[in-house]
Order: C-alpha cells, then sequence, then structure tokens
C-alpha cells in the first residue's frame, strides 16, 4: 500500500493500486472457493443434487465478489463510485435476464401439450 | 464548479453559468478511460448473460444424446480453472511489478501470463476437439449448440486477451512503461480478471451444475 491518497480531481493517474497482500489474499480465498465446489460434486459429499447446486452457487457468488474485491479492485472509492454504480445497474440487468429467461421457459416448458415418452428431451 | 446559494439575487448569464459547466477545461490524456472501459466490460458482461440465459433455457435439451455427465470431465475443467486462476495472479504481479516502475520484471510476469493463458486455451481446444470427434459437436443437441457458443465465446475472449497481451508485452518492450502503457495494462489487467469472473460462472453452472443435473 504505497500510495492510499484517492484524489477526486481529473489529475489522477489510474483508478486503483495493486498490492501484493490484496492479489494473495484474492487467490487463497479463489483456491478455497473453487476447491470445495469441485470437491462436492466430484465426490457427491452432500448426497443431495439440489443441495449441492444451492451450494455451489452459493461459493460462486461469494467468489464473484471476491475477484471483485480483490482483483478488479471495485471499492466506492474509484472514479468516484461510478465504476461501482455502472456494476450495480448491470447486475440488476443481469438478474433480470437469468431468473426471468428461466422462469418464462420453464413456465412455457410446464404448459407444453404433453408429449409422447419417446419424444422426451428433444432439443 | 460552483453551486448557486441565491440565485434570485443573478442575472441571466450568472445563473447559466452556476449550473452549467460552460467553458470546457483540459483533461489529462485517458483520463476517463478506466471508467470508459469499465463500461465496456459490462456491457461484455451483458453478452455474457445471454449466453448464460440461453445455455440455462437450452441446457437440459439433449435431442435423445449425450449430457453433461458422460461428456464432462471434470479433473480436466479443475485443471483449466487453475490455469486461468494462477494466470490472474501472475498477471497481478506484473501490475505490482509496473507499479514500482520494474519493467523487466513486469515483462517477465506478462509473459508467465501468457503461458498459463495459452495452456488454458490448449486444454480448451483439446476438450472441444475430443467432443467433435466423438460425433458431440454443436450440431448434436441444444444443449451442446448453448454449450460451445458460451465456452466459445469465453474461449475467444481468452484469445484476444492474449493477443493483446502480446501487443502490450511489444510495446512495453519498446517504449518502456510510460504512462499509456500503464494505462493499457491497467486495462488489460481489468480485461483478464473480468474473464476469470465469467469463468467462475461458466465452471459452476455450465460444469459443476450440468454435472449434476
Amino acid at each position: 500500500m504505497a500510495d492510499h491518497s484517492h484524489h477526486d480531481d481529473h489529475g489522477h493517474d489510474s483508478g486503483f493500486h495493486a498490492s501484493m497482500k490484496d492479489y494473495v489474499i484474492g487467490f487463497v480465498l479463489s483456491v478455497i472457493l473453487t476447491a470445495i465446489p469441485f470437491w462436492l460434486v466430484m465426490t457427491g459429499a452432500l448426497h443431495s443434487p439440489a443441495a449441492t447446486g444451492l451450494v455451489i452457487m452459493g461459493f460462486a457468488a461469494v467468489q464473484i465478489v471476491v475477484h471483485m474485491v480483490y482483483f478488479l479492485h471495485m471499492s466506492p472509492k474509484v472514479e468516484g463510485g461510478q465504476n461501482l454504480l455502472a456494476l450495480i445497474f448491470t447486475l440488476i440487468i443481469v438478474m433480470i435476464v437469468l431468473s426471468g429467461s428461466m422462469w418464462v421457459m420453464f413456465h412455457l416448458n410446464q404448459n407444453m401439450m404433453p408429449m409422447p415418452a419417446t419424444m422426451d428431451g428433444m432439443g | 464548479m460552483s453551486t448557486p446559494k441565491t440565485p434570485l439575487n443573478k442575472s441571466g448569464d450568472d445563473l447559466v453559468a452556476s449550473y452549467y459547466d460552460l467553458h470546457e477545461h483540459a483533461h489529462p490524456d485517458g483520463y476517463s478511460t478506466n471508467l470508459g472501459f469499465w463500461i465496456y466490460l459490462m456491457s461484455d458482461c451483458l453478452i455474457f448473460a445471454m449466453l448464460f440465459a440461453t445455455f440455462g433455457v437450452l441446457g437440459g435439451n439433449y435431442a435423445g444424446g449425450e449430457g453433461p455427465k458422460t461428456l464432462f470431465n471434470l479433473p480436466l475443467v479443475a485443471l483449466n480453472t487453475s490455469m486461468l486462476l494462477f494466470s490472474s495472479i501472475t498477471y497481478g504481479f506484473s501490475m505490482i511489478a509496473m507499479q514500482s516502475g520494474k519493467k523487466n520484471a513486469t515483462l517477465i510476469w506478462l509473459f508467465v501470463t501468457l503461458l498459463f493463458g495459452l495452456a488454458f486455451l490448449t486444454i480448451e481446444l483439446t476438450e472441444f476437439h475430443e467432443l467433435i470427434e466423438s460425433g458431440n459437436g454443436p450440431q448434436r443437441s441444444a444443449f451442446l449448440s448453448s454449450f460451445f457458443t458460451l465456452v466459445g465465446t469465453h474461449g475467444l475472449h481468452v484469445t484476444f486477451g492474449s493477443i493483446w497481451l502480446v501487443t502490450l508485452m511489444v510495446q512495453v518492450g519498446r517504449f518502456g512503461l510510460t504512462a499509456a502503457n500503464q494505462r493499457r495494462l491497467q486495462c488489460l489487467s481489468l480485461f483478464w480478471h473480468f474473464l476469470d469472473v465469467v469463468w467462475i460462472g461458466v465452471f459452476t453452472f455450465v460444469y459443476l451444475m450440468g454435472t449434476l443435473r
């Protein structure tokens, strides 16, 4: 952490300052947060696919935050918070796109005419 | 810019000047590059969101063919994931070397990052090759179409990131760690780490969740 003076004027050189500590913490956390989901799925330690799915989604969400903070140096201080605002806006859109698509298409599949068993799983 | 305290006492021009920045003032080179590049990354994020949504909808349609359980090789995916993670931290080391003005260390770490990036691409292409050779190409089922589109788009990003990395290594080698080159390296840093974030989504939703299906 050499230079911690965040200047709000236009004259600053760049948005962030990387530090060795940040990268090492981020890396160690990422390794743990990656290894556990792989281990859970490969060994089937939880005995329930639904529970495993929820847990690994949780791990992914936490790891994304870890990457954002320690690798992408996301914080309200960078660029006066405009980066963070853009990120939050994007995440909202992403959530709408993902959950909306899954929700609508799942119900569309539910309301389809029943098909013979041999047609099941047609692309 | 000053904020108007008593607008009622001011003449029309003063009033306009107090609300709007009428005189353009000089900005240093690249003062908005970081924000602009970030907004590009956010738009890229939306592209991936669409591809994830497509995979989420079509990922269960095997057209009577093989599913993720038999097609995916999780140890290989874990190896691939570690390649990308290693490349992320070596890029970080390169940024730290750049900040202390160490040109050679920056170049060495960039080169190590490139090697990890290329290892990732090699493993991914091997996986694709095996899938296509065994008759499980993108045309086999909706599941495989959306799989190849999503993972392939990510792979293309890594490919172009690697080309960009080589370009910047040449730039830094020839012109040193100039302000412009530092700015470029920082943009590539955002790009590279962003691809790692997208990969978290890929290995979780495509490979791990697919195997659970």
